[in-house]
């Protein structure tokens, strides 16, 4: 029981991948779902590092800075897109985003 | 192995707990400097399983440029910083028993996997190697077996520098 076991950090990964659904869901302003999602990218990234230590492979860290880089794209990608939603509507409340509704 | 057993669960609960002020926060600031200390956290993680350039890239780009970038977005879309009351919508019942649900499927197929699997790391890892060191493996592993993804991902960052300065350009 003295040793790091690998369910420590996978249902860490979990709890935190569950917080960010939550807020995906539960957020309002479209920079706070981003931040969520931003959650639920690490505890991707938590899983695959413990799957990389376990297998001895450095192919988990490899994963995990492209999750990364790919995580920093999609932010700025993002941010530019609440930005314009910003300057057209004068706010970035997800609620009020419903002009596709029929 | 016990001090990293203490340190593991004293950076989980922060994590843990700094996640849940980030999706409930009533400032959006607050929850942006709590995002800083899970991504810290997570950092910290990556260390205790001996990935350090991941955690040194963890901070830097993370840290370091992804909250630069939201909290941009935050002043650049806010009209008023401060505590705003709104900010969770009238679903947050349905996120909670997904995110429930969710949990619960996930922790039974986890434990009935891998219930006492073993991290097989190193005893001792303040000596090591630097010929063997993680970063050199990383190194060697991005510009050898991974190298046309590595140069895929660099298109892909340019792409979605160039697309957000499209994006959010003024004229």
């Amino acid at each position: 029981m003295d040793d790091l076991l690998l369910n420590q950090f996978l249902l860490l990964g979990a709890i935190l991948f569950c917080i960010g659904v939550y807020g995906v869901i539960a957020r309002r302003n479209a920079v706070l779902v981003l931040m969520s999602i931003e959650l639920i990218l690490n505890s991707v990234n938590i899983n695959l590092i413990a799957f990389g230590a376990i297998h001895g492979s450095i192919s988990g860290a490899v994963f995990a800075l492209f999750v990364i880089a790919v995580a920093a794209a999609e932010v700025g990608v993002g941010l530019a897109i609440v930005l314009l939603i910003y300057r057209n509507r004068r706010n970035v409340d997800l609620d009020e985003l419903a002009q596709l509704k029929g | 192995m016990v001090a990293q057993n203490i340190f593991f669960y004293l950076f989980a609960a922060l994590m843990v707990f700094s996640a849940v002020r980030v999706v409930t926060a009533k400032n959006i600031v607050h929850a942006a400097l709590y995002l800083v200390a899970v991504l810290a956290g997570a950092a910290a993680q990556y260390i205790l399983l001996a990935a350090e350039f991941v955690a040194a890239t963890q901070v830097l780009v993370y840290i370091g440029a992804v909250m630069v970038l939201f909290l941009f977005g935050i002043m650049l879309t806010r009209v008023q910083i401060g505590r705003d009351a709104d900010l969770t919508n009238r679903h947050w019942g349905a996120g909670i028993v997904t995110a429930l649900v969710l949990f619960g499927v996930m922790a039974y197929a986890l434990l009935d996997a891998f219930g006492w699997t073993r991290t097989p790391l190193p005893k001792d890892t303040r000596i090591m190697d630097v010929a063997g060191s993680n970063s050199a493996t990383v190194s060697d592993a991005i510009f050898g077996h991974y190298l046309l993804p590595f140069e895929a991902i660099s298109v892909l960052l340019l792409a979605a520098l160039v697309g957000a300065i499209v994006l959010a350009r003024k004229d």
